[in-house]
């Protein structure tokens, strides 16, 4: 990774000893760097939390924006400038609850912006609440005996809103994640890449996941490559989470849609 | 210059105005009264090269018009109340990342959805107070489609030069008026400033006009926002004195050019004895009854407010001549009211008029209450 790419006047960063959300930016500017893309026409854009701190630590134009309203800012600046690599940073609160709105409405019409989502099960920020990504009965400081609701399956939600690219890694899968972040950042229309970090702070010592290392190593054990699931049986497959790439299809303009019809 | 005369809608006036000013980025949601300027820039915006989003609300509209103003483009929204209210959040994040955008609200009758299709004036301190936080912006008031093509044209204007967000508060009636206008009016487009040295570049340095040259992402510059108190380089800091500093600043840039913000209108007021102040569509009834007050040897005068906000007591007070007593006929229960009382205290009678059923206040209407209450 290209140590230009990081402001290190603004370093250290805020996040806690053993956070995930480092590897998930160092895998996202080893993508950028891998991709060659000019630096001047990469925009980070981010919500509140945790994880929308990192674009404030790279070297590109970075937009810290409200919570939850990064991807319509994104979509703004990708519009209003279709030559820039838009790329939006968010957490699992930020951007599939009360972003949860935009994040769907940005896949279906297809808006050629990649959103990256440091999933790490809990909004760390503001101190270890449950998250629509937490995993049911899992504890948290709002569900203190255990999470009563259903996560979000990310992945599927954007595939189902008309996501044209999404995927899936951990962060103990670095080189998978680079490459699952390069792809979605070249695919043509809506990319979405559910990064999976550990908060060894709360969710972890909550859930008495162990260290930050060991929740970094076990992805090993209950994460499984899509390409091995697809030959195991579903029992095979409980309390397991699928990796890899779940969507990629060419974007799909509808025929009646074109340039308009008069000149001013 | 000819003058071009032509039949248009307020909301029209409003679509017009904005792309006559260099708007090339409309996002927005339907709602009654102000829905046709999204028609109309739906229509029109790829027209002149501009892009036009119909967006899931009004949160997610506002915040892609600053992210389409952050990237360079001159934008627009349009909204009503209850929209309105979804805006605060963005309203506020555009005053504090200093974002060039315009606002829109066309004012129907509230709270809540309220009557979808009557007018009211009930918004106006929604626009100064709406969002949280210390904060500032300029609002201007349009009482007539050539002057909602005008003001909306001065928005753009004015939210470029001192990069700010500005709402021109219209209202149900106004934007469904049809009235010839003057096309041909002067066309003055005013462009934000952009940094020039990249070497040493800090986006919210500023010079003594305190309205910093930041640059369009995507330009090399490599800027910073953030909804975050931030100093010059625009990072995140929780210096007192710099979160101190920077508010002042955002009050300053406005409160330092008063006199290229603020305009009133205003009719014989210097030898009234009972004056009004109005702003938008309330002003017309009120200058109707001021000529009927005059035809009939009562020394009459009116104060339109153009200009809402920035509200400056000393220019009111300046402008207000010496009529011992200012009604203020409003479309709500009391709000520019305030204001007026502030300014005057116990000097002047000051008189609240107040209509809350719908409709607008008839010229008719004002005299009887002059005469009702022996003003």
């Amino acid at each position: 990774m290209r140590p230009d790419f990081l402001r290190s006047e603004r370093l250290p960063n805020i996040w806690c000893p053993g956070c995930g959300n480092g590897i998930v930016l160092h895998a996202l500017l080893e993508a950028i760097d891998q991709l060659q893309l000019d630096p001047d026409k990469v925009v980070l854009v981010s919500g509140i939390g945790c994880s929308s701190r990192a674009p404030a630590y790279t070297a590109f134009d970075n937009v810290h924006t409200l919570h939850g309203r990064a991807i319509p800012v994104a979509t703004g600046i990708k519009l209003a400038n279709p030559d820039l690599t838009v790329i939006v940073v968010t957490g699992d609160g930020d951007g599939s609850a009360i972003g949860g709105n935009h994040l769907i409405h940005a896949a279906r019409r297809d808006v050629d912006i990649t959103v990256v989502v440091f999933n790490n099960y809990n909004y760390g920020m503001t101190g270890g609440q449950a998250s629509p990504l937490t995993p049911s009965t899992s504890i948290t400081t709002t569900t203190p005996n255990g999470n009563l609701d259903r996560p979000f399956d990310l992945v599927k939600l954007a595939a189902g809103a008309g996501a044209t690219y999404a995927a899936r890694s951990g962060i103990y899968f670095t080189r998978h994640l680079i490459d699952h972040l390069k792809k979605a950042i070249t695919h043509d229309g809506f990319s979405l890449v559910d990064a999976v970090a550990q908060c060894p702070t709360y969710f972890g010592r909550f859930n008495k996941k162990g260290s930050a290392g060991q929740m970094v190593t076990s992805q090993k054990d209950w994460m499984v490559l899509k390409s091995v699931a697809e030959k195991r049986t579903p029992e095979e497959l409980v309390g397991k989470i699928i990796i890899g790439e779940f969507v990629n299809i060419e974007r799909r303009t509808p025929a009646s849609a074109g340039a308009p019809k008069e000149q001013a | 210059m000819s003058e071009m005369r032509v039949l248009m809608q307020g909301n029209e006036a409003v679509a017009e105005g904005a792309i006559a000013a260099g708007v090339r980025f409309y996002a927005g949601y339907p709602i009654t009264p102000s829905s046709e300027i999204a028609e109309i820039m739906a229509k029109r915006m790829p027209q002149v090269g501009g892009t036009f989003m119909q967006m899931e609300d009004e949160i997610a509209s506002i915040m892609a018009i600053v992210g389409a103003s952050m990237a360079g483009k001159k934008v627009l929204t349009a909204t009503s109340g209850p929209g309105f209210s979804l805006m605060q959040e963005g309203l506020g994040y555009a005053c504090m990342v200093e974002a060039p955008i315009v606002i829109l609200d066309s004012m129907r009758y509230g709270p809540s959805t309220g009557m979808a299709t009557k007018v009211s004036q009930m918004d106006l301190m929604q626009t100064r107070w709406g969002t949280h936080g210390d904060h500032w912006v300029i609002v201007l008031s349009p009482a007539s489609v050539e002057e909602s093509y005008q003001l909306t044209m001065r928005a753009v204007n004015l939210a470029e030069k001192y990069r700010n967000p500005v709402i021109v508060l219209s209202d149900e009636t106004i934007s469904h008026l049809r009235e010839p206008i003057d096309t041909s009016i002067p066309k003055a487009v005013v462009d934000r400033r952009l940094p020039t040295e990249k070497a040493g570049y800090l986006p919210y340095k500023t010079d003594e006009t305190l309205v910093p040259t930041i640059a369009n992402v995507g330009t090399g510059f490599r800027t910073s926002f953030t909804g975050l108190v931030h100093g010059e380089s625009g990072f995140q800091t929780a210096n007192g004195h710099v979160a101190e500093a920077l508010v002042e600043r955002l009050r300053d840039k406005l409160f330092n050019n008063l006199d290229d913000i603020i305009q009133f209108e205003t009719d014989r007021v210097e030898d009234a004895d009972i004056l009004f102040m109005s702003f938008g569509i309330t002003a017309r009834g009120v200058s109707e009854a001021v000529e009927s007050l005059r035809s009939h040897g009562r020394k009459a005068g009116s104060l339109r407010f153009v200009t809402l906000f920035p509200f400056d007591d000393d220019r009111v007070r300046k402008a207000a001549g010496n009529a011992r007593t200012i009604v203020v006929p409003e479309l709500n229960s009391g709000q520019l009211v305030l204001l007026v009382k502030r300014v005057f205290g116990d000097s002047r009678k000051v008189v609240p008029m107040n209509k809350i059923n719908g409709d607008l206040i008839s010229p008719q209407e004002i005299l009887s209450f002059i005469r009702e209450e022996n003003l």
